[in-house]
């Protein structure tokens, strides 16, 4: 069986459904010499705030079992800078991009989402709605749903591109905000950002990031990324959802496209192999020809529900 | 040059003094790596997912003169280097490489002044035979907190012109800091540059040493990595452009990208460690 690997994600037609998860891409430009980027699904741009930002003290990551954490608190250098570098490289190297915005207020969100507009090279807008490492945790707006959903109607009054929601899963119920968002305007969703945990030293007794709380990533947070993926496509069919949270290999990738996502997007996996997003798409085209499906849309019509 | 990732065989591991040798067989890396870059090891396959951990080229064969292989020397502290000290010949080893800023060489034959604190003098060998070929004299301060943790001062009395040991503890050499006898020797030697690897509190103090004796200084630092290649944003530190740079004049710089080599000048080392302030520039 041939095999085709684009997909359609809120009207844009994506090369492979495997993208560069926000922040474990860098702005795309350190990843040049390691993969053609213009031959990823997309890169989903390290989130961008209006003004620069530093970030946290360090150290800023701890290795886990099975994951990572990591406290960067969105080092960025701010839209500015953004669009007058790093966004401008990415649409000259022909890769589809997808900027992540970040701010502390809808209004914030909104200013971002109107910069940002017309620019070249902007395929999708993803609001960061999640983040789980920045000093004020109410830049959580995911863990509520009205919250979360004034920030997609402002932003999607001022951008014309499709705008994806980034929602965590750190809520009792993630359908609810879920729901929020779409009825908001959001085109889809992207499941799950970090989960918020910590690490102690038992040597030194002290918390192993200077933030001492950070966002859980990598294949120990999979299992949730599945149950949420799964939980919110049954909710809302049709919905085009990102799934993200510790997708290494093919399989990791085909496991989240069985239970409902559109596209999935890989994180952590980039810091061990800088190759992970092409590997992962050239593993899952495998997948695919096994299992005898002809594009990553008939995967979620392959997946049986009951055990 | 582009660094690239490669699966190496391991061709030996050994015990050199309190470390661990690794050499492995890495054609590709070896026939690009510089004095002051790193390799980023893989070492266990996956299993429990394990982050790499970076090291320095220690020693380089050039692929053609030999097979191509490049050695690091290292510290066993916790779980990584643990499963790295394991190793044994023909095991593979997944290597990304070489990674990182090396050391900027001197433009003519210049005298140079080493300065390195227990694994820390690692680089500072390849570093002292590329000086050697380009006709540097070369003069090497090692120190550390005892004479096991010394890093092979035989091999640093072969290469350089004139050896100063110190050792916390006065088990060899003379007692005390590496940056003890530092401002005699600048003063001693003649030194036109200073290249310095260890723990931070010591590259803070060479840097200081060194401008106040008006004598560049370069230094390779060791910041907490997950990705070796720029994407994740851990390995950062305040970099001003030089000159008492106070808060916001600074950017937090990536190490594994800008780095590990910087210009001692130009770490803004009051603000190590330091709170975040927001707003600065990248
Ligand atoms: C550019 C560079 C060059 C280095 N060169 C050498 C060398 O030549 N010889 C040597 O012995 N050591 C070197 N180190 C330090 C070495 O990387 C750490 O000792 C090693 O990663 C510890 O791993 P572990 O699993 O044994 O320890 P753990 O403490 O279990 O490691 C857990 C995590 O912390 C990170 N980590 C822990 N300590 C350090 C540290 N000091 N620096 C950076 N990351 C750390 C690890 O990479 C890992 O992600 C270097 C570090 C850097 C950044
Ligand atoms: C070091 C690091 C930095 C991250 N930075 C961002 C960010 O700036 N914006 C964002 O939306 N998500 C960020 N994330 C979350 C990832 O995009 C992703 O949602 C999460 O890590 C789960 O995927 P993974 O398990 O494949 O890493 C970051 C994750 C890591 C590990
Ligand atoms: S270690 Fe990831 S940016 Fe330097």
């Amino acid at each position: 069986m041939t095999v085709d690997l684009s997909v359609d994600l809120c009207g844009v037609r994506l090369k492979t459904p495997v993208l560069a998860a926000s922040g474990c891409f860098g702005f795309g430009r350190e990843m040049a010499g390691w993969v053609d980027l213009a031959a990823l699904g997309g890169i989903v741009t390290k989130s961008v705030s209006l003004e620069p930002r530093r970030g946290r003290p360090t150290p800023r990551t701890a290795e886990t079992p099975s994951g990572m954490l990591n406290a960067i608190g969105l080092q960025n250098p701010g839209v500015e800078a953004f669009c007058a570098g790093d966004l401008r490289f990415l649409a000259e190297a022909g890769a589809t991009v997808v900027a992540s915005l970040v701010g502390r207020s809808p209004d914030e969100f909104g200013r971002l989402a109107a910069r940002l507009d017309g620019e070249p090279g902007v395929a999708l807008v993803e609001v960061n709605l999640s983040c789980p490492n920045v000093e004020h945790r109410g830049e959580v707006f995911a863990t509520d749903p009205a919250a979360a959903a004034e920030v997609v109607r402002v932003v999607k009054r001022a951008t014309s591109v499709p705008v994806l929601a980034k929602l965590t899963a750190d809520v009792t119920d993630i359908v609810a905000v879920a729901r929020a968002v779409v009825e908001a305007g959001a085109d889809g969703l992207t499941l799950i950002n970090t989960l918020l945990g910590m690490a102690v030293d038992t040597r030194t007794r002290r918390p192993r990031l200077a933030a001492v709380t950070g966002g859980l990533s990598g294949p120990a947070i999979r299992p949730v990324a599945v149950r949420c993926v799964w939980q919110v496509a049954q909710a809302l069919p049709g919905v085009p959802i990102v799934g993200t949270g510790g997708v290494v290999t093919g399989d990791d990738a085909a496991e989240l496209l069985l239970v409902g996502a559109a596209a999935v997007a890989v994180g952590t996996g980039n810091f061990i192999n800088p190759r992970a997003v092409v590997e992962v798409a050239e593993s899952l085209e495998r997948y695919l020809a096994a299992a005898g499906a002809a594009a990553p849309a008939d995967l979620p019509a392959l997946f049986k529900a009951e055990r | 040059m582009t660094p690239v990732r490669e699966r190496c065989e391991v061709l030996e591991r050994r015990r050199t003094g309190a470390y661990q040798a690794l050499t492995l067989v890495a054609p590709r890396i070896a026939e690009h790596a510089r004095p002051g870059q790193f390799v980023h090891l893989l070492a266990g396959e996956d299993r429990s997912f394990p982050l790499r951990r970076p090291f320095s080229v220690h020693k380089v064969e050039r692929p053609g003169t030999g097979m191509g292989t490049v050695e690091v020397v290292f510290d066993v502290v916790g779980a990584g280097t643990r499963a790295l000290a394991r190793l044994r010949p023909h095991d593979v080893v997944d290597a990304l490489g070489p990674l990182g800023r090396p050391f900027d060489p001197p433009e003519g034959p210049a005298g140079c002044l080493l300065v390195g604190g227990g694994y820390g003098t690692a680089p500072l060998f390849f570093l002292a035979t590329e000086l050697r070929a380009r006709r540097c004299r070369v003069d090497f301060v090692i120190g550390a907190a005892t004479a096991g943790r010394l890093l092979d001062a035989m091999e640093a009395k072969r290469l350089g012109h004139s050896l100063t040991v110190t050792t916390d503890d006065g088990s060899a050499g003379r007692r005390g800091l590496v940056t003890d006898p530092l401002a005699g020797l600048l003063a001693s030697t003649g030194a036109e540059r200073v290249y310095a690897c260890g723990p931070m509190p010591m590259l803070a103090a060479v840097s200081r040493l060194a401008a106040a004796a008006g004598v560049p200084c370069q230094v390779a630092v060791e910041e907490q990595m997950a990705c070796g290649t720029g994407i994740c944003f851990s390995c950062v530190l305040p970099v001003g452009d030089g000159g008492g740079a106070g808060p916001g004049a600074t950017r937090m710089a990536r190490s594994c990208l800008e780095g590990p080599v910087f210009d001692g000048a130009a770490i803004a080392w009051a603000e190590l460690g330091h709170p975040d302030l927001e707003g600065a520039v990248r």
